[in-house]
């Protein structure tokens, strides 16, 4: 088990730093020089060349990527003399446009992102799980016909369309909710959660549906297997076989999916943050791509892959939890 | 020889497949109905500039009648202005014909997501047949690829790449950033069934008859995977849709005046109260795509691959 987790975690650093590496080349042999946009319109070449060295892009790529790595790990300082700028442990690099570190601009826009994603997954998974259990309970009935119909239409609502509906019927139409402003938990956790329903919706909706196809599918799936037989011929009571025999191994797929799902948006959903105004990393995100600031989009991609790459990481620990066969 | 060629393959493309699909055909409603939607909208993908021409419109024509600008430019008439002249009603403020600009958006959306979908089906089955059947290290060297693919958070990235590429093709650049992420996919699927083909009797005995490698993954692996990646194929087109849709909607896709359905949908969300009608005709022609995709998708899966791929 040790040593499997050791293993791992070496893959993940791996694969952390291929995605890092590949980042860094697409987003640093772009044409836009980003020392010119910093000298703005009256640049003379030597105050160009200062500023290059300044922000370290005088140096061939592979030694500011090797910089920017070590960065991360230890910090480091760009500039010299008194322009000298330290930045420290984890260092991501200073934002092009407003020179804030771009850790410290993560770790701001983080809780909005995390509240946006945890609390979608919660209500998306209740839904979701719900509906494709009773589904396959229920196989081949009208109920199962109804939730499936009503899954698959879901699941072909983009998220936008669904945002907007839900905006026109719950604020606009009947004003039963208001629309979403971030409040942070600590402050209030009611209008907090009250804020944020809206945008749990609209993407729950989504998820559920999908949620829902998928555990139908292996629910069926693993109810057919013989233990289940067994577990009937012994006598359990048909709500532990349910739980505990055929949802424990059915949900394996579904972790599998859930893993990726929340560890994509963990980092931001851009398309909904965006269209609720919510001032999460997706938001971050998309305004540092129209300005071309590298280092938070270098930021932002690294964040998202952490999140992908440790969740499935987790995920795989938790097979063993969920299904006895798994073992490591 | 004769005895072991008996031993089918489990999942076969052949004729027996095509046949329950036309039996599933007649049988099921939902699958009547979207695949003629899906017929329909491929139709609409292939002739788009002749249907447009119907409607008499170009799908960058202003009508500046047709909008009145004493009310910010909405369209004049009932739903959103539609008439004899403009069959699915105006965009506001420029008054271009939403049925031009939905029929031609459905060719620039509908060919991107088909396009990207080639390629991923051509890269994940190459992929996954040479890592199932070659195992050793081809497989080891594919598999680290796939993880690799899949670790990347796809849509930023697509987002990312879009966003910064200038002065490049970008309904090309669209189609091979799309596909770039889709193949692994394709590729896990592929490489399962190859595994579990490569050892059965009739692949053994056309090794034992002579045949080189090539002819083996030629006639005996690949029609027996064809089956699991026609319906994974289907399943996957409504997701390039989306993800079509989605670049466009965040304004990286397509460029203006060119439409496609993602970028009319951004574009309307501003009028979604004044005019639905101008929202309504590019979502809803999303959806239903999207949606007869899933169905066709479903069906074929069933029929197809009984085991949904897994093996």
């Amino acid at each position: 088990m040790i040593l499997y987790l050791g293993r791992r975690l070496l893959g993940v650093i791996g694969v952390l730093l291929a995605i890092a590496a590949v980042t860094f080349v697409i987003f640093y042999v772009l044409p836009s020089d980003p020392a010119a946009a910093a000298c703005g319109k009256a640049c003379s070449d030597e105050r160009l060349e200062a500023i290059r060295a300044h922000m370290g892009l005088d140096a061939p790529l592979w030694r500011q990527f090797g910089d920017f790595v070590t960065g991360i790990f230890t910090g480091r300082t760009t500039g010299s003399g008194q322009y000298a700028l330290r930045c420290d442990f984890p260092c991501l690099g200073y934002s092009y446009e407003n020179s804030e570190g771009v850790w410290d601009l993560l770790v701001d826009r983080l809780p909005v992102s995390a509240s946006l994603a945890v609390g979608a997954a919660v209500l998306w998974l209740l839904l979701g799980l719900t509906a494709g259990v009773t589904a396959a309970l229920r196989k081949d009935t009208l109920t199962d016909r109804v939730l499936m119909v009503g899954a698959v239409a879901a699941a072909s609502l983009p998220v936008y369309f669904t945002s907007v509906l839900l905006i026109y019927g719950l604020i606009r139409l009947t004003g039963l909710l208001p629309y979403p402003q971030y409040v942070p938990f600590t402050a209030d956790p009611l209008s907090w959660a009250s804020n944020l329903l809206l945008p749990w919706l609209a993407l729950a909706v989504l998820y559920a549906a999908m949620y829902a196809r998928q555990s139908r599918g292996s629910m069926i799936e693993s109810m057919a297997e013989p233990y289940i037989r067994t577990a009937r011929a012994k006598g359990l009571p048909r709500r532990t076989v349910v739980v505990k025999h055929g949802l424990r191994a059915g949900m394996t797929p579904v972790l599998t999916i859930f893993g990726m799902d929340l560890g994509g948006l963990l980092a931001g959903a851009v398309i909904t943050e965006s269209l609720f105004g919510l001032p999460g990393i997706g938001r971050l995100f998309y305004g540092a791509l129209s300005t071309g600031d590298q280092p938070v989009i270098l930021g932002v991609t690294l964040l998202a892959a952490t999140f992908i790459v440790v969740a499935n990481l987790a995920v795989d620990l938790l097979y063993a939890v969920v299904d006895p066969r798994v073992r490591y | 020889m004769t005895l072991t060629t008996t031993s089918s393959p489990p999942v076969s493309g052949g004729s027996g497949a095509w046949r329950s699909v036309r039996a599933e055909l007649r049988r099921r409603t939902s699958l009547k109905v979207s695949v003629a939607v899906v017929a329909f909208f491929a139709l609409m993908t292939v002739a788009a500039p002749l249907i447009s021409a119907l409607g008499g419109w170009g799908p960058e024509e202003f009508d500046k009648s047709a909008v009145d600008p004493y009310l910010g430019g909405l369209p004049i008439g009932p739903l959103g202005g539609v008439s004899a002249e403009h069959w699915l009603g105006v965009e506001p403020v420029t008054g271009r014909d939403l049925f031009a600009r939905v029929v031609h958006g459905a060719q620039v959306s509908l060919l991107i997501a088909f396009a990207a979908t080639a390629i991923v089906v051509v890269a994940g089955v190459a992929a996954g047949v040479a890592a199932g059947y070659f195992g050793g290290r081809t497989d080891t060297a594919l598999s680290r690829l796939m993880d690799l693919t899949m670790s990347f958070p796809s849509l930023i990235f697509m987002i990312a790449m879009m966003s910064v590429a200038r002065d490049v093709d970008r309904t090309l650049l669209m189609i091979l950033v799309i596909g770039l992420f889709g193949w692994p996919g394709v590729a896990r699927v592929v490489r399962g069934q190859t595994l579990s083909l490569k050892h059965r009797e009739y692949v053994d005995a056309a090794r034992v008859g002579g045949s080189g490698p090539w002819r083996i993954l030629a006639r005996d692996i690949l029609p027996g995977v064809a089956g699991p990646v026609i319906a994974y194929t289907t399943l996957m087109i409504p997701g390039m849709i989306a993800t079509e849709a989605a670049l466009s909607y965040l304004g990286v896709g397509v460029r203006p005046p060119t439409p496609s359905w993602g970028q009319m949908i951004a574009e309307s969300v501003a009028y979604y109260d004044t005019d639905p009608m101008y929202f309504l005709v590019p979502s809803v022609c999303l959806f239903l795509t999207v949606l007869a995709f899933t169905l066709l998708g479903d069906a074929l899966r069933d029929i197809l691959d009984p085991r949904g791929g897994r093996s």
